[in-house]
């Protein structure tokens, strides 16, 4: 039984800076991973380029059994990866509804009206839902943007900072909503996230980027602990404080 | 070998007319992202206020070189006054607007001058055949050639070099650069992007009207020359990227020297040419050859 | 059903005008229906995101094949000349949109402003084709079947009218349902449409090949209506033209479209008459002026005085 998502030696750099040396990893089905790191040491070049929208120097990208370099997004969401972003993308001058529906239609649901207010329900979107997207605060449209990356039937969520962009009071409030509704629809999660009391309380498994490599991979536990990770990755400080 | 010759000179003398009705949109476009539709008109403009303006000189017995100057002068006019009414009068309350607006926004504008044109001029055509006949014409191959297209090269060459000169060597020149580059920071770091906006857009203007003025010499010059000029000028800016200057003579270069040997040739094919260039370079590169790098989305 | 009730109310109308109506009228409203069913496929366009500043090259390819028919060919069939007309245009519009797709914004627009002079170009240049002065055509049958002269316009108003409400029916159909939100989505955010996984280039391809199909079917019922075609209908202007009735109208009803083409043919029919020289400039004006207070097009006024009522 192959793992459910697996790269290997992933390289990737854009002029001077090195993005991705030698990535090797490996997910399995049914898992919740967290991916850390400070900005620019290579998560979201991660996620790009298992998604498509960027293309590896060097290096395999498997899903399955199936090599998925060289595949655009569009193949790539088809096969059963589907993904947030940092900054949610969203159709603006839709309302909520109607962008959960545009979701459920292109992912060919038998009724997409009905898994639209499923939807709904489970990301408690319900009254939000006549409201353009445009017009939303932050957090709703991070909920919205992964309500609508969950609806596509996928079997591998990757989700960019699902909580950033949001008060520190929210963050908890909607990791576990999507968490919920995550945990309901059976889908493996990867999401990177800079709050580590987040990955901490949601994460079964870590791996720590800096400056393109991977420095620890690991349960939560172990990793947030490691000396590299705190130096690197948290910051003296803050590992002091969780200690 | 002999058919080289002419078709190499045509193709020069051809592309530097490409890259002085050219230079300017692309700047336009570059600093402002605007696409200038009315570029089509300021060159329309440039071409018949050349022709007043040398035909009242030559008029008025004065001599015949002054006519030169007198084209020279009808582009700056033209630039400055056409320029910045256009960019104070209208443009400046339009920044921000989706680019297609703001290239509807042009194309009204355009529409409006064509009329605006032929109230002030008429419909017949005007003519300003002295100063291409005066330079005379040289020998190139056993065949005349008239030495006014050597001074369109040269116009063509020291306008490029002062550009490009004037862009990366002053002070002015590099926060047209920086605002080019990213207007936000530009105003964060105190440049006036406003002044900046409004110098650009006269500078354009005033190489579209340069490029008319010293047209206006070649041809007859009737409403509606405006039309193709816009079309040709945006298919070189679109071949070099959006922009880029030196893309825009590269396009330039390569669109003179594409059409000049096919009117050499198989003439029926000359607009053929032209477009084949531009689709064959789109196919290969989508933004053109220079085009800018578009930082990462997502 | 209200729709319903629209369409057969605008029929009835539109035969009562192809009966009874003087010529002039008769005339009018036919390039009223030519010009509002291009504007139909500006608006699937616009839903899109996009603007095309060169429906002027299909215009000129459904006028010229609708006349080539009857030119070179003698066939003198005003509905197998519709058909040719929006064949022709397909036919163009399936090649161009290849290239076409996968470009957005002001490229799109440029490009297909491109496009239509290259068409012009080529026009003026053939010396078969008429050149500059064009040439004429005639159509005497409908279907096979023979009409009477001097009612030819009449039939052909009666035959655009079905084709102008079928037209606008089907393209209601289209953008009231998953399409058009999908052509709104793809307008609104291209990446998320792709990473959910639809096509955008694919629904940009379709609705370019709708829009040159409906432009290319609008020449045709153009060049019955005037009796002749020349190179202008390629011309940049004519694309203009399209795009001011587009803007004026809005992208909020297919029956909007028309309704701008009418106005717009009243404005134009007085601008010829009484200052024929300044008629770019009053359009460009008009247009600035419906960006700059009415984004929506005549449309919004409309709309919001039903609101109020």
């Amino acid at each position: 039984m192959s793992a459910m998502l697996a790269t290997e030696a992933l390289q990737k750099k854009f002029d001077a800076v090195t993005a991705a040396a030698n990535i090797t990893l490996s997910f399995d089905a049914d898992t919740v991973v967290s991916l850390i790191g400070a900005n620019g040491a290579g998560k979201t070049t991660f996620l790009n380029m298992v998604t498509g929208y960027l293309k590896p120097d060097s290096g395999r990208i498997q899903f399955g059994e199936r090599d998925i370099v060289g595949l655009s997004p569009r193949e790539i969401t088809k096969l059963g990866i589907s993904r947030s972003f940092q900054i949610p993308q969203l159709f603006q001058t839709l309302d909520v509804r109607e962008n959960l529906l545009i979701a459920e239609r292109i992912a060919g649901a038998d009724n997409p009206a009905a898994a639209t207010e499923a939807a709904l329900a489970r990301f408690e979107l319900g009254p939000y839902a006549s409201r353009p997207a445009g017009l939303l605060p932050e957090g709703i449209r991070k909920l919205l943007d992964v309500a609508m990356a969950l609806s596509s039937r996928s079997k591998l969520l990757l989700l960019d900072e699902p909580t950033s962009g949001v008060s520190a009071d929210e963050k908890l409030a909607i990791m576990d909503v999507v968490m919920g509704a995550v945990w309901a629809a059976g889908v493996t999660v990867i999401f990177v996230e800079h709050d580590m009391d987040i990955v901490a309380r949601f994460a079964g498994r870590v791996v720590a980027f800096y400056d393109g490599a991977i420095i620890g991979d690991g349960p939560p536990e172990i990793v947030l602990r490691m000396d590299e990770v705190r130096r690197y990755v948290i910051g003296e400080e803050t590992a002091h404080a969780a200690a | 070998m002999n058919a080289l010759l002419p078709i190499a000179f045509d193709g020069v003398a051809y592309a530097s007319w490409l890259f002085l009705v050219s230079a300017g949109l692309t700047l336009i476009y570059g600093v402002m992202r605007i696409l200038n539709v009315a570029h089509g008109s300021l060159y329309a403009l440039g071409a018949y206020a050349a022709c007043s303006l040398a035909g009242a000189w030559l008029a008025n017995q004065l001599p015949a070189a002054g006519s030169f100057a007198m084209l020279l002068l009808a582009s700056v006019l033209v630039g400055c006054i056409a320029g910045t009414l256009l960019e104070r009068g209208l443009l400046q309350w339009m920044y921000g607007r989706d680019e297609v607006v703001l290239v509807l926004i042009t194309y009204a504008v355009f529409l409006i001058m064509e009329d605006v044109i032929k109230v002030i001029w008429g419909v017949d055509s005007l003519l300003l055949p002295e100063p291409y006949a005066l330079p005379g014409s040289f020998s190139l191959g056993g065949l005349p050639y008239p030495v006014y297209n050597l001074l369109l090269i040269g116009l063509a060459l020291v306008t490029g070099l002062a550009l490009a000169w004037v862009l990366n060597r002053t002070r002015q020149g590099k926060m047209l650069l920086a605002v080019i580059h990213d207007r936000e920071m530009s105003m964060a770091v105190g440049i006036n992007v406003s002044r900046v906006y409004l110098a650009t857009f006269v500078v354009g203007a005033t190489l579209a009207a340069l490029g008319g003025a010293f047209t206006a010499p070649t041809v007859a010059v009737t409403p509606g020359i405006g039309v193709e000029v816009i079309v040709l000028a945006f298919a070189v800016v679109v071949i070099g990227g959006l922009g880029s200057l030196g893309g825009a003579a590269l396009g330039a270069l390569l669109v003179g020297l594409v059409r000049s040997a096919t009117v050499h040739y198989w003439p029926e094919a000359e607009l053929f040419s032209i477009y084949a260039v531009m689709a064959i370079v789109l196919i290969a590169r989508p933004k053109g050859l220079f085009a800018a790098q578009e930082a990462r989305k997502i | 059903m209200k729709l319903a009730l629209a369409s057969v109310v605008s029929l009835a109308a539109l035969i009562g005008v192809s009966l009874f109506a003087p010529q002039w009228i008769v005339f009018m409203v036919m390039l009223v229906l030519a010009k509002g069913v291009v504007v139909l496929g500006l608006l699937v366009l616009m839903r899109t995101g996009l603007v095309s500043f060169g429906q002027g090259l299909y215009f000129g390819v459904g006028a010229y094949a609708a006349a080539l028919l009857s030119h070179h060919w003698h066939i003198s069939d005003a509905g197998v000349m519709l058909i040719a007309g929006a064949a022709a245009a397909a036919v163009v519009a399936a090649l161009l949109g290849v290239l076409l797709a996968g470009y957005r914004e002001i490229f799109f627009a440029m490009l297909s402003l491109a496009f239509s002079m290259i068409l012009y170009g080529l026009l003026v240049k053939s010396a078969a084709l008429g050149s500059t002065d064009g040439f004429n055509l005639h159509a005497r049958t409908f279907f096979g079947i023979a009409i009477a002269p001097g009612y030819e316009r009449r039939v052909f108003l009666a035959a655009g009218a079905v084709c102008a409400i079928v037209a606008a029916l089907l393209t209601h159909r289209l953008i009231s349902g998953y399409w058009g939100q999908l052509a709104t989505a793809v307008r609104d955010n291209e990446l998320r449409v792709s990473y959910l996984g639809a096509s955008p280039y694919r629904v940009v391809y379709i609705n370019y090949l709708i829009a040159g199909t409906l432009a290319g079917l609008g020449g045709a019922l153009a060049a019955l209506a005037v009796g002749h075609v020349d190179p202008e209908t390629a011309y940049w202007t004519t694309s203009g033209e399209f795009v001011f009735i587009a803007i004026l109208g809005g992208t909020q009803s297919v029956a909007a479209p028309f309704f701008a083409a009418a106005i717009f043919e009243v404005l134009r029919t007085l601008g010829n008459q009484y200052a024929p020289n300044v008629w770019q400039l009053s359009l460009g004006l008009g247009m600035l002026a419906i960006i700059m207070f009415l984004p929506g097009g005549l449309w919004t006024i409309a709309r919001k005085r039903r609101r109020s009522a």
